[in-house]
Formats: structure tokens, C-alpha cells, sequence
């Protein structure tokens, strides 16, 4: 029968050769002290720790773990010890948690031989401490006894052991630290630190100061550095036994090297990502300036991703402060206008005026707060985005970016590739990248048609549909140029052949699959031998055998461009379309639409999930896309090569070049 | 230092050296009560909601809870939801992070509540808290901790508001009825 132990409840103990089980779920560094009948530890070689793991009666851990088992046998313990202690501490060093508040609550349990568990106690109530007392063994009349303590010490072991009267208290704390660094240096690499939000969520309260606290003694529960950084020891509970000694001893000794280095000396996958270039420190009252690649990430592509979706959710965001601050200001205005009108004490004379005017000034000033903050953050964003733009990689930056004259087929696929650009009417010249994850996860549809568009800017529908074509050309062009050589296959479906002079970057430079599939019996090849492969790589795949394709399958993934949507078409190639639309993605077979929906009106509702499912661009700047956050209608603009460069026909020609030696 | 509030009293948000605070954090706290019993020692779990209301002139324009955890302008972020409340005495259970100075600028008025969604009144809570905190440092500012929790199923705990350039916290205490926030606007319009 177990008893689980409140602070300061103490149990009998029957058996003498004990173990102690500690859980506490973050790397800790378990001792023990023995103290004679007065409660004092006879010196240093009264303590068991990492440095002298093995006392009479006590054994504990070599180094620091979660989870600890110590092995007591009360029956060797010398006559003179009346107490052992068991203690847990943080180890410190600039690594892991550095406060018991930030990990969970330490789960100690006093067990037989046989795993039985007699006693148990759970560590709780725990805040800036780095070192705790778990509980304490103690000889009653020749009989043994535990007690749960749970003190803890915010100075951490130095300041624990001179509490229990060990006089050389700063030194041996020293020494344990050492021997912690020993012992780490030996052991595997840690995780990755937990973020600052895990922690957050797991932050308990500060401790109330109580009413019997010494006058003069601080409440402050700010963090305390890890015990080796020194500092003054403070008492971390009124009434913790004996305050310390402010003269008490030197420091504690640093760790002979410093910080310890968790890498392992020859893994260097495990070593931590190098650190995100940080923003120089700001002049006192201006923000700081803006850097690229200042996000999260294991790698530069990485953070440079996090950092735009991040620009983008703020530009969201300061906007909708600013517009709903503007729809307030102006249903406030209306609400006192009606107000004003309606008091028939403003019929006669001025006031009724001076009550209109009031109403607009309220309005002008609180709109003009409103601009003030958001111009504030626009200007912040446009200079974040200064700095951006030039750092982002191919796969990120527009066509007209230095980074493409020095483009080289990449070895790797990059995590998400641009797909355009977004801006909101309030600020036009703010654009955001909008980046999508790569593989796709959904097929594309470039919308030639005039559907929402209200001007008559594009009355030759012909003109749209060429700019259609190019946009899918640079989309399609772009693809090819980010995925490694050969990993990335382009098939086209041009049935009347009306978009040959879009598609000849492509046919030139001999980066298709093939030429441009034209009429009915093309349509059918095409989409038949797609349709084979989808079948083929998702059998195999449910079959878990992805190994079993036939030999010399094209494991790339491909694209499918299809022009002139439904022109050579008939049903049965519509239903593959949809197919492909469906099942593909998953397999690596993605459809790119350039298509007006009008024209296959014909169908009826019947396509409109083949639509949905498609990622709607169009081929000139149109507010259609909508944010994830606040759902603010946004500008996207298509990634046009600018007018007379000849960067897609360089970047394909890389692209044609690297597969050839590739094959050679 | 922290200011253990009682019930309709006031603090300036105003940090020691004159400055205004920047990012606060409301942090709301509770246990289930232990119930004595046949089956005494099982204590139950208490699902509490902290929700944070948005006022603009005593109109409510967003609200902040467990299905809406950021708030349309992106000042008023809820860390998310905790079903079962509290293991250890202390710590917050919920928090709700407000970047002051990005309240946009016709927010003048935030109101935070506690709701019970399970149902559960406020008898069988215990130690319930709300406290700010000065999200920069981690410094206590305030503190209101709940007296005695009446046969209700939900409290009004605070409002932050604006006062001259500044913010200020007044601890309300209202007890109210209802699952999630709109039950509670009766009960809050007549303290802003």
C-alpha cells in the first residue's frame, strides 16, 4: 500500500535496503546528504553526488537524468548518520530549464527491493528554485522514517548545502557542478530547447509574499540564473531554516570549460541549427531593424519562409486593426449625426452645427489614430520587406531578382516555391510573396476568363488568354527550375495548338516531357499514360511495395498543362481530368488549368468540384485570394518575367544542360 | 511588487519609472475543489473558459476565447484551452497575452471572463485567480484571487481599459451566469 505523501507527512519504514525512484521529466542531477542527530552534514564526504556517487548505505547516479534510481540500505548506514536528504538540482550551465517552475513537478518514490512502492511524493509548488530538497530519511528510536520536504532553494545547491550546515558548502557545489560536466560531456546530445511558448504555458505563479517574511528580504521571483552564475543567495521561501550568510564563502567555482557543449563530437546532423541572424540593438524609442531570415528554422530557407508567412499575418493584421478602428470611428459618427438631428433642443440656432462639427472632428481624430499606427507598422513591414526580398532564394524571389542571374540547378527541393504576389488596397506597394509548400498539395487553375472582372481593360478576351498562358508558362518554368535536374516533369496539353507561341520557352529549350500534346487523339495519349501512372505508384503504395515498379519508371513529379480547357476534350477525357485532378496530388501528378469556367459551361455544376479543387491565379492583378487569419480579400498579382529580360530562357537552358550531363 | 487587488479596485498600469507597459499577460488560474464521499478522493475535472471581450464605446467588436485564440487586429492572443484546470496551486491555467500597444486605437475597454462550459459552478472551484503580468519580465502586477465562489457558472474577473495615454486594470468580481461569453454581456455592460 502506497502513501502518497503531502509536505511535511511522514511514513514508517519497514524494510531497510530501499530504493529511491525519481521521475522529473528534464534532465536532473540527483545527491544525497547525511547529517548527524543536530541535522548538520559532517562535511564533504558526507554528501553523495555525480563527483563521489558511492557512500555507505547510499549509492546515487553518476550523471544527470530524468528518471533516477538511488539504492539505500539503511541497515549499512554509520551509526552517526541520523538523516540522509535527497536532493535534486537543476544542472544548470545555460542549458535545459533553469528554474523547477519551467519543468514538470519531480515525482519521487521510495520503493522495496521488489519494486513496491511504500512511500511516494510528488515535488510540487515549485518556482525559481534550481535546487530542492525531495525528501528526507530519518532515524526515530531506531527506527527509520521518510518525510516529504519539498524545500527549495533558489540560490541552488550551494546555498542548499550551506542550509544544512555544510561549512566548504560553495566549494563542493563546485565540484558537483564540475562532475555534472564530466558526466554530460559523456552522454547523448539534448533535444532541441523547448520554444518560448511551451514554456509560457507551463509558468506558475510567482509565490505570494507571505505574511511572516522577513522586512527587507525581496518577493521578486524573476528567474533565477542557474546556480554557478553566482549571485547573491536568497531565500526562496520565508522561514526556509538558517538564512544564508550574504558573506558566506566564495563563489562557487566555475565549470572548467564552460559551458558544456551537448553535440555529440562527431554527429554533426545533431548540432543546432546556427543561430538566426539577430537584429542589431535599436536606438531607445524605434524599432529594430529589420533582418532577413529572422524566424524560426533549422535552415536559412527555413526561416526565411516563417518570416514572410509572418510578414504576411501581420500586414493582415495591422490592417484589420486599422479598418475596423475606421468602421468604428465612422458608425459612431452616423450614431451622433442621427443623435443631433433628433434632439429637438438643437432645432434652434448653432447647436445643432456645432454638434455635426463635434461628430466629424471625433471621427477625423480617431481615423487619423488609426492611419497613424498603421502607417507606423507598414513602414516597419515595407522595411522588413527591403531587406527580405534581396536575401530569398530561386524558389522565393520574383523573376526580376539578382538571385536568378546566378542560378544553378539546385541539389535539393526547396520547401515552398512563389506563386505570386499579395498586397491589400491600403498600402499597394507592400507586397508580400506568396509562398506555397512544395510538393503542391493542390493542382492550379489560371483563369483566362472575364468572370469579376468589371473594367473593359480586357474586352479582347484573346489578349487575356495569352496572358494566361504566360503566367502558367512562368509558373510551369519556375517549377522546373526549383526541383533538382530531373525531378520535376512538364507535360502539355495544347489541343489547337493556340498557345505555341506562350509555350515556346518550353518547346525551345527542350525542358518538356514532350511536345505539346494537339487534338483529340494527343488529349487521349497524354492523359491515358498519366492516369497509368497514378494507378501504377498508388497500387504499389497501398500494396507497400513501392519498390515494385517496373524498371526505369519516372519517379519525377509531374505537371500537366492544360490549355484551351474543354476544346478536344470529350467525356471520357474529362473524367480522367478529374481523376488526375483527385487522386494525383497524392502521388505526384499535379494539373495546371488555363481555362475560362464559361467555356465549359456545357457540363453544368458538373465540374465545379474539379474548380474548387484547383488553386485559383489569375493572369492580371485581381483581389480573389483571402488570408487564413482575418479573411481580408487580397490583390494577387501573377510572377511575370519583366518585359524584355530573357531570364526564363537563360534559367531553362540551365535546366536543359544539367539534365543532359546529368544523363551523359 | 504585486498589488493583491479586492473586489472594484483600480491600478494604474504605469511601470516604476514612468513608462508604460508594453505586452501584458492575463493569467487565469483554478482547482477543482476536492468533494468528500463515497468517492471523495476522485476530484473532478472543471473545464473554465477565459474569454477576453473587446469593447469600443460599450459596443462589443471582438472577443478573444478558446475558438477565436487571436484577435482579428492580432493584440489580444489566447494561449490556448485547458480542459481539466489546475495540477499545481499557481500556475495559470489559461492566459490571454495583450500587446498593449497594439490594441487598435478605438479599443478602449477590455473585459475578462472566466466561464464554467461543463457546467460546474464556482462552489466546486477553488483558488481561482486572475493575475497581470508584465509579459516583458514576468513581474507580477496584479493579482485578484476569486473569494469564495458562489452557486454561478461564471465571473467577470477584470477589465483593462484605457485612462489618459495609459491602461489601467479594475478587478470586478461579478458573479454572472452562462457557458461561454455572450451569456455574460448582460452582466458586463453595466461595468464599462
Amino acid at each position: 500500500m502506497t502513501a502518497e505523501l503531502v509536505r511535511g507527512q511522514n511514513h514508517p519504514l519497514s524494510e531497510a535496503r530501499l530504493e529511491i525512484r525519481i521521475s522529473a521529466g528534464t534532465s536532473v542531477v540527483a545527491a544525497a546528504t547525511t547529517a548527524d542527530e543536530n541535522g548538520k552534514v559532517r562535511g564533504a564526504d558526507g554528501v553523495a553526488h555525480p563527483g563521489t556517487p558511492v557512500l555507505p548505505g547510499l549509492e546515487v547516479s553518476r550523471q544527470p537524468a530524468a528518471d533516477h534510481r538511488l539504492a539505500v540500505d539503511l541497515g549499512a548506514m554509520p551509526e552517526a548518520v541520523h538523516r540522509v536528504s535527497v536532493l535534486l538540482v537543476l544542472p544548470g550551465g545555460g542549458h535545459g530549464p533553469n528554474r523547477f517552475g519551467a519543468v514538470a513537478a519531480p515525482f519521487v518514490a521510495v520503493t522495496g527491493l521488489d519494486g513496491t512502492e511504500l512511500a511516494s511524493y510528488t515535488v510540487t509548488g515549485l518556482d525559481a528554485e534550481t535546487a530542492v530538497i525531495a525528501l528526507e530519511l530519518y532515524r526515530r528510536q531506531d527506527a527509520w522514517k521518510v518525510r516529504a520536504v519539498g524545500q527549495g532553494y533558489a540560490g541552488g545547491l550551494a546555498e542548499l548545502l550551506t542550509d544544512q550546515g555544510l561549512p566548504q558548502a560553495h566549494h563542493l557545489a563546485g565540484t558537483v557542478e564540475e562532475a555534472v560536466a564530466r558526466a554530460l560531456a559523456r552522454s547523448v546530445s539534448a533535444p532541441p530547447p523547448r520554444t518560448a511558448d511551451a514554456d509560457r504555458s507551463r509558468q506558475p505563479a510567482a509565490p505570494v509574499p507571505g505574511g511572516d517574511q522577513a522586512p527587507g528580504i525581496p518577493a521578486q521571483p524573476a528567474p533565477q540564473p542557474p546556480y554557478p552564475a553566482g549571485g547573491p543567495p536568497q531565500p526562496p521561501y520565508p522561514g526556509a531554516a538558517g538564512a544564508p550568510d550574504p558573506a558566506a564563502g566564495p563563489q562557487p567555482t566555475a565549470p572548467a570549460g564552460g559551458p558544456i557543449d551537448y553535440s555529440h563530437p562527431r554527429r554533426q546532423t545533431t548540432a543546432p541549427p546556427p543561430p538566426p541572424p539577430t537584429a542589431p540593438p535599436a536606438p531607445p524609442g524605434r524599432p529594430a531593424q529589420p533582418v532577413a531570415g529572422d524566424a524560426t528554422g533549422w535552415s536559412m530557407e527555413e526561416r526565411l519562409y516563417n518570416q514572410v508567412w509572418g510578414m504576411f499575418e501581420d500586414l493582415a493584421r495591422t490592417t484589420a486593426a486599422y479598418r475596423s478602428a475606421v468602421d468604428f470611428a465612422e458608425s459612431r459618427r452616423e450614431k451622433e449625426l442621427d443623435q443631433a438631428l433628433s434632439d429637438p433642443r438643437n432645432r434652434m440656432g448653432g447647436q445643432s452645427d456645432a454638434a455635426r462639427q463635434a461628430a466629424h472632428v471625433r471621427h477625423t481624430r480617431l481615423v487619423d489614430q488609426a492611419r497613424a499606427a498603421l502607417d507606423r507598422d507598414l513602414a516597419q513591414l515595407t522595411a522588413e520587406s527591403e531587406v527580405v526580398e534581396p536575401a530569398l532564394p530561386p524558389a522565393y524571389a520574383g523573376w526580376d531578382n539578382p538571385v536568378w542571374h546566378g542560378y544553378r540547378v539546385p541539389m535539393e527541393i526547396p520547401m515552398a516555391v512563389r506563386l505570386g504576389d499579395l498586397h491589400l488596397p491600403e498600402n499597394p506597394s507592400l507586397r508580400i510573396p506568396m509562398l506555397v509548400r512544395l510538393p503542391l498539395e493542390r493542382g492550379l487553375w489560371i483563369d483566362s476568363g472575364r468572370s469579376g472582372m468589371s473594367d473593359e481593360t480586357f474586352a479582347d478576351a484573346g489578349r487575356l488568354r495569352r496572358l494566361a498562358m504566360d503566367a502558367a508558362v512562368a509558373h510551369a518554368a519556375r517549377l522546373l527550375a526549383v526541383y533538382p535536374a530531373g525531378e520535376f516533369t512538364v507535360h502539355v496539353i495544347d489541343p489547337a495548338g493556340s498557345a505555341a507561341q506562350a509555350l515556346a520557352p518550353l518547346v525551345r529549350t527542350g525542358v518538356l516531357a514532350g511536345p505539346p500534346a494537339a487534338g483529340a487523339a494527343g488529349v487521349t495519349d497524354v492523359l491515358s499514360r498519366l492516369t497509368q501512372r497514378v494507378d501504377l505508384v498508388q497500387m504499389a503504395v497501398r500494396g507497400g511495395a513501392p519498390d515494385a515498379l517496373p524498371p526505369g519508371f519516372d519517379t519525377s513529379e509531374q505537371l500537366l498543362i492544360v490549355n484551351d480547357f474543354p476544346h478536344g476534350f470529350d467525356d471520357r477525357a474529362v473524367t480522367r481530368l478529374r481523376y488526375l485532378a483527385d487522386e494525383g496530388p497524392a502521388v505526384g501528378v499535379h494539373v495546371m488549368m488555363v481555362a475560362d469556367r464559361e467555356d465549359a459551361a456545357a457540363y453544368g455544376p458538373l465540374l465545379d468540384p474539379l474548380w474548387r479543387s484547383l488553386l485559383r491565379l489569375t493572369p492580371v492583378a485581381d483581389d480573389h485570394l483571402a488570408d487564413p487569419w482575418v479573411g481580408h480579400a487580397w490583390t494577387y498579382e501573377p510572377p511575370l518575367v519583366p518585359p524584355g529580360s530573357h531570364v526564363l530562357e537563360q534559367v531553362l537552358a540551365q535546366v536543359a544542360r544539367t539534365r543532359r550531363d546529368g544523363q551523359r | 511588487m504585486t498589488v493583491n487587488l479586492t473586489k472594484g479596485q483600480a491600478i494604474s498600469l504605469q511601470k516604476n519609472d514612468g513608462g508604460s507597459l508594453s505586452a501584458v499577460r492575463m493569467g487565469l488560474g483554478w482547482q477543482a475543489a476536492p468533494r468528500r464521499g463515497l468517492f471523495g478522493s476522485r476530484t473532478r475535472e472543471i473545464d473554465l473558459d477565459a474569454s477576453a471581450v473587446l469593447f469600443a464605446d460599450k459596443q462589443p467588436v471582438d472577443v478573444v476565447f478558446f475558438r477565436h485564440l487571436v484577435s482579428d487586429d492580432g493584440s489580444v492572443r489566447h494561449t490556448g484551452d485547458n480542459l481539466v484546470g489546475g495540477a499545481g496551486q499557481g500556475g495559470d491555467d489559461e492566459a490571454i497575452l495583450v500587446d498593449l500597444q497594439r490594441v487598435p486605437v478605438h479599443i478602449d475597454q477590455i473585459v475578462f471572463t472566466v466561464n464554467s462550459f461543463t457546467g460546474q459552478t464556482f462552489q466546486e472551484v477553488q483558488n481561482a485567480f486572475c493575475r497581470l503580468v508584465d509579459e516583458t519580465n514576468g513581474q507580477e502586477l496584479a493579482r485578484y484571487t476569486l473569494a469564495g465562489g458562489g452557486n454561478v457558472t461564471a465571473q467577470v474577473m477584470a477589465k483593462v481599459h484605457r485612462s489618459g495615454t495609459g491602461w489601467t486594470m479594475t478587478a470586478l468580481g461579478v458573479p454572472a451566469n452562462g457557458r461561454t461569453f455572450q451569456d455574460l454581456m448582460p452582466a458586463i455592460l453595466p461595468h464599462l
